[in-house]
């Protein structure tokens, strides 16, 4: 990495997985460091689709094109395996229509690339037993009544999902904070990173 | 009154209209309706400096009622141009870096060729004898202009309004010439309520008797006509909030009613000192045939609009604003996806702003961040030849 900041290990599992030169959608893609990453590191042609103004503004500074929409109806815009990846990184849980989301994401990508933060890990099971009360973690840190996710799953939920829709999981890699989780992932991992594609 | 120091501090300073002649008979500009028309003047302003390669020039057009005065003073002037917070040194459009130039349109009537000048031919004014000119015969004319400053790519063809659509157009129409668009404000297609606005104001002109069938040159000016096309204009420039926040229900010079049939409120008063004020400095036939230029309008010409920028390969700045009613989100959005739909590298932002259709010239701190960051992209981008 040619960066001096200190990378979020999300970022850097995820600049890993993808193959230099691709073209990257990068759906609710923030300040666009994701992206600003995946630009040096490995040249991509990338996109970003963002619903905040303020984080449009921070990315058109870092030189990244950026279209201003939500998720849910951003993506229809886009050609039929337009984009090499489709990235959701910690946005999947945030929209309206996931199902939709995800199968017009692997329309547009030939693959895509998905994080979900874990809902049933330990510390969040551990408070549900022993406070009777709705997990509060530093990846899920919100009160129940301003949380911006509308989703809660677990990993398990989510193959299942992937089973059911046709989705074919071509790596699952179980997120820590700073660490890839190798045991009992569904109560270890904090988030669940997946390449996915679809026939 | 000329100029006061503190004000040219941050201004490109004092500036200078030229001008351009060509078409000269009998090598006549035919134009999209068929008609011949030359010569052909084009008034135009430049700022900064173009550099050695001749690639940083940037082309601004401007909307229906401006002019070539975009920024900087001209010696006699209190008021800078119409952009002057956004063209300038150090400023969004940075006269240090680049070449700004901008042209009053064919039709105007701030010394381009247009309805009151002169028709050779007949030693007269035009009047409506003057042809009916698009978009299309604008951009050809700014073409002709470019060309004859040296400018084979031109950095930036930006604008607002009526400015967006001449760089549209111009982009569509020659793919080559422009490594980058911003759009603002601006659609693909007039739409009925646009092309309604435009013929109330255009009656307005019309239906006053002092407009004579156009020929009012030297005699009494339709002013009545012009002024209420104007007060109308203003009021789709605004919005619903921006109206209540500047004048709300209060009254002119008064507390109570008089209960009479006078203009009592502000916003009356408001409407009617701009009416007046365009009246100097306007000509009624040039609102006619800008406005009807506007109405032909279309980029698809009636085809899918998917494909409309098959052929586009400029990177795109897309900005528009939330309480803009006269140009809305929503038709810009539909530029977008067709720019998507054709792989082109656009990048789109909806600017919160309660000022309208004014929003583009008055939301300054936003868009000048937006097109300062993208203009230094496309330049860094140019100059690696990407």
């Amino acid at each position: 990495m040619e960066n001096n900041k200190e990378i979020r290990f999300d970022h850097k599992v995820i600049v890993d997985l993808i193959k230099p030169n691709s073209r990257v959608l990068d759906l609710g893609c923030g300040n666009g460091e994701l992206l600003e990453l995946l630009k040096i590191n490995k040249s991509v042609k990338g996109t970003g689709v963002e619903i905040d103004e303020n984080a449009i503004y921070n990315c058109i500074e870092k030189g990244i094109t950026i279209s201003h929409g939500n998720i849910d109806t951003g993506l229809i815009d886009y050609g039929t395996k337009r984009f090499d990846y489709v990235i959701l990184n910690e946005s999947l849980q945030q929209v309206l229509h996931p199902q939709k989301v995800i199968l017009e994401s692997l329309r547009v990508g030939k693959n895509v690339i998905v994080n979900i933060p874990n809902f049933c890990h330990i510390e969040g099971r551990l408070q549900i037993f022993f406070k009777g009360r709705v997990p509060m973690t530093k990846e899920l840190p919100y009160e129940w009544f301003d949380t911006p996710n509308l989703r809660f799953l677990s990993l398990k939920d989510f193959r299942r999902f992937c089973r059911v829709n046709g989705i074919v999981i071509e790596k699952e890699i179980p997120l820590g904070y700073k660490n890839i989780i190798g045991f009992l992932p569904n109560l270890f991992a904090r988030s669940g990173l997946y390449l996915l594609s679809k026939q | 009154m000329p100029p006061e120091s503190q004000q040219l501090k941050n201004s490109i300073g004092i500036v200078e209209i030229k001008s351009f002649t060509f078409a000269a008979p009998p090598n006549e500009m035919t134009l999209e309706c068929g008609a011949k028309l030359g010569p052909i003047t084009l008034a135009y302003e430049t700022y900064g400096t173009l550099n050695a390669a001749k690639s940083n020039a940037i082309v601004v057009s401007h909307t229906l009622s401006m002019d070539a005065h975009a920024a900087g003073y001209h010696p006699d002037d209190k008021k800078p141009g119409w952009w002057e917070e956004m063209i300038g040194p150090g400023k969004a459009f940075d006269t240090n870096k680049y070449f700004m130039i901008c042209a009053n349109v064919l039709g105007g009537c701030k010394g381009s060729t247009g309805p009151s000048s002169v028709n050779p031919k007949t030693g007269k004014p035009y009047g409506s004898s003057f042809p009916i000119v698009t978009i299309g015969d604008m951009v050809d004319t700014q073409r002709k202009l470019i060309q004859h400053l040296g400018i084979k790519k031109i950095l930036c063809l930006a604008g607002g309004s009526m400015g967006g659509l001449q760089a549209l157009e111009w982009v569509v129409s020659y793919p080559d010439d422009v490594a980058s668009v911003i759009a603002i404000a601006a659609n693909m297609r007039q739409t009925a309520q646009q092309i309604a606005l435009h013929e109330v104001m255009r009656q307005a002109i019309m239906t006053d008797p002092d407009w004579n069938g156009g020929d009012y040159y030297g005699k009494k000016i339709p002013a009545r006509g012009l002024a209420l096309a104007r007060m109308m204009g203003h009021i789709t420039y605004m919005s619903d909030q921006s109206m209540e926040e500047k004048f709300g229900r209060k009254l002119f010079e008064k507390n109570k009613f008089d209960y009479n049939l006078s203009a009592e409120f502000e916003v009356e008063n408001y409407l009617k000192q701009r009416g007046d004020n365009f009246v100097k400095r306007f000509d009624a036939n040039s609102y006619l045939y800008i406005s009807k230029a506007l109405d032909y309008f279309d980029l698809a010409q009636g085809q899918d609009a998917a494909k409309v920028f098959k052929n586009v390969k400029a990177n795109f700045l897309v900005i528009t604003f939330t309480s803009d009613w006269l140009y809305p989100s929503y038709q810009s959005k539909e530029m977008v996806k067709a720019l998507k739909a054709s792989d082109i590298d656009v990048s789109y932002c909806e600017v919160a702003s309660s000022y309208g259709h004014d929003a583009f010239l008055v939301e300054v701190k936003g868009q000048s961040h937006l097109i300062e960051h993208y203009l230094s992209r496309i330049q860094r981008e140019v100059d690696h030849g990407k």
